[in-house]
């Protein structure tokens, strides 16, 4: 975590969101985010994300009891527009009637800064955000990754205590997606300011978060950094929806999962009469069928490029997904061993 | 028959209208109005003749703070009833939209009823002050009927182009410290300048050639279709009135002409 960096530090109290028809956007909750730190809030559409989002920025207010501070003062009363936060929303939200130049400097000639201060800086985010040679432009005449650049600059711009960052990839296609996220992460850390950025994309909430808040249904399912969330989930909701996952539901006896296939060694000695379990595909590795003490029917074979992914029947009473290395051979209808370390299995709470 | 004939058959009983209703009769008036006993020197009398010029240049102010009140007030009304949802709100839309439904003849005789010599001003000014205030034979009266029936048709064409204004542009603004004025200054107003030129463009041609307001009204002014009026039929001066006609289109097109032009930069620079 970057601890050198600046910005605000960022505390949200008991903060729920009931809208004017009834409906209930966010559970109250809290959450605090240090002084530098990159926060994803990531959950399927619906999930509260955006609310809390909005909370923090100032264009919605919480429920009576909510309470939101930046740096210990209390500013859940203070309009967005003096919070001093930078945004960047999913349509970028470009004022159509200025030039990129305009907007990035828009923020700027609000807070009466001079004409030869303002061009400097606007030459310096130009620069930061790779759009030399655009500053004339209408907003018309830009591609979506440049838009998206412009917003971020424009964001920036103003020095904001805290960034917030409404799925600002989402609009743009996938290769641009993946190259642009390189390229916001490499800014965000060296801008090192308080970043709150939302997403659905579990790889974009992987690659650029420090910690990552999973949301589903108005509550916080999770808080952890992206190992955490990854390697130890809390529940089936967060298991599944970061990465991919095997869920399996056998009975364990003494520290063994009895399965169809076998049985498989666990962590903890505990005995369950119906226990889920989540393993990751990429943490199940191929033997000898004869040896292992675990094995399946190979059910189909996708061969992905750096490595192939088997479905594997047989082994548990759900198929199995299985990341296998490249290299190896293997046909539909071979039966194969399956080798899973103990520390690999994580045990889920039960659904109620 | 081959497909082209077949288009122009189509496009016959345009032509045919299109001749007998506008193109004839136009004609027919810019002809008459050099026909005078001042010939081609008639249509420059719209000008030049002091009478004429006052006329129309009363007109002209008339039509523009007509426009610009009612841009200025349907604006204010227009963004409101888009943005709040309240009880009565469809009723109030109806009423204000309901002069769309009147004749000028009866806008005039409401501002009579409102602001005439037995009016309801006039009686509540005369308990209070001991004074009959009457105005609605002077240009104030015909200013409030002309906003009168302006404001609906403004209103409408105002309230779809904030319907389709991106609130995200709003808050990105507000993000970055623009006070409420300042928003509006800087987004909203550029945002809706396509709708203030056309919905403006109308007020205004509307209130160049009002009649029907301005003959219950005017006892004491004059606009040019006032004065068309009575030249053709009480001195029955054909060719002046014709002459009158034509200026009174002719400027009406050109000032429109030059309000686009100006704010065409501002328009397309809005995107």
């Amino acid at each position: 975590m970057n601890t050198a960096g600046h910005g605000a530090a960022v505390r949200i109290e008991a903060c729920g969101k009931t809208f004017a028809d009834g409906t209930r956007a966010l559970d109250p909750a809290t959450l605090d985010i240090a002084r530098g730190e990159t926060l994803v809030l990531l959950g399927p559409s619906g999930c509260g994300k955006t609310t809390m989002l909005r909370i923090i920025a100032g264009l919605e207010l919480p429920d009576a009891g909510g309470k939101v501070l930046f740096d210990g003062k209390d500013m859940t009363s203070v309009p967005i527009e003096r919070r001093n936060v930078g945004m960047v929303f999913q349509s970028y939200a470009l004022f159509p009637n200025m030039t990129v130049a305009d907007n990035i400097a828009y923020g700027l000639k609000i807070r009466g800064v001079a004409r030869g201060e303002r061009a400097a800086r606007v030459a310096e985010l130009v620069a930061l955000t790779n759009i030399t040679g655009l500053e004339n432009r209408r907003i018309d005449q830009l591609s979506g990754g440049q838009r998206q650049r412009v917003a971020l600059a424009r964001a920036v711009a103003i020095r904001p205590g805290i960034l917030l960052l409404d799925e600002p990839l989402t609009a743009l296609d996938a290769a641009l997606r993946d190259r642009l996220r390189g390229e916001l992460n490499r800014l965000l850390r060296a801008l090192g300011i308080t970043t709150i950025y939302v997403t659905h994309d579990q790889s974009e909430a992987m690659e650029l978060g420090d910690r990552i808040v999973v949301m589903r249904k108005g509550a916080i399912a999770q808080i952890g950094t992206p190992r955490e969330v990854y390697f130890a989930p809390k529940d089936r909701f967060v298991a599944e929806f970061i990465g991919a996952a095997n869920i399996v539901e056998a009975p364990i006896e003494n520290g063994i999962l009895i399965l169809p296939g076998g049985r498989l060694p666990i962590e903890g000695g505990a005995t369950a009469a119906n226990a889920t379990v989540m393993i990751r595909p990429e943490t199940i590795r191929v033997t000898d069928a004869g040896a292992a003490v675990l094995s399946g029917v190979v059910d189909s074979v996708s061969f992905i490029g750096n490595r192939q992914r088997l479905v594997v029947s047989g082994a548990s009473s759900k198929l199995l997904n299985v990341d296998a290395p490249n290299t190896i051979q293997a046909k539909v209808g071979d039966r194969i061993g399956l080798s899973i370390a103990a520390d690999a299995v994580r045990l889920l709470p039960s659904e109620p | 028959m081959s497909q082209k004939s077949f288009v122009w058959l189509c496009l016959l009983p345009l032509v045919l209208v299109t001749t007998a209703f506008f193109l004839l009769p136009m004609a027919r008036l810019v002809v008459a109005g050099a026909e005078g006993p001042h010939g081609l020197t008639g249509y420059l009398a719209i000008l030049t003749e002091g009478r004429y010029r006052a006329t129309l240049i009363n007109t002209v102010l008339l039509a523009a703070a007509t426009t610009g009140v009612t841009l200025i007030v349907a604006t204010i009304a227009g963004m409101f009833l888009q943005r709040h949802r309240f009880p009565g709100r469809a009723v109030l839309i109806a009423m204000l939209t309901f002069p769309l439904a009147f004749p000028g003849v009866v806008v005039g005789f409401m501002i009579i009823l409102l602001a005439g010599r037995q009016g309801l001003i006039g009686d509540l000014s005369n308990r209070i002050f001991g004074e009959k205030f009457v105005f609605a034979y002077s240009i104030y009266g015909l200013f409030l009927g002309y906003l009168y029936f302006s404001i609906p048709r403004v209103i409408l064409t105002i309230m779809a182009a904030v319907q389709k204004l991106d609130v995200g542009l709003e808050e990105a603004a507000r993000s970055l410290g623009a006070s409420p004025w300042a928003v509006q200054r800087d987004v909203v107003l550029p945002a809706l300048a396509p709708a203030f030129v056309a919905s403006g463009a109308i007020a205004f041609a509307t209130a160049m050639g009002a009649f029907g307001t301005a003959f219950t009204l005017a006892t004491n002014i004059d606009v040019l279709p006032m004065l068309i009026y009575t030249e053709f039929t009480l001195a029955a001066n054909f060719a002046t009135s014709a002459a009158l006609s034509v200026g009174l289109g002719l400027i009406t097109w050109l000032i429109l002409a030059l309000a686009r032009t100006f704010s065409g930069s501002a328009v397309a620079a809005a995107g």
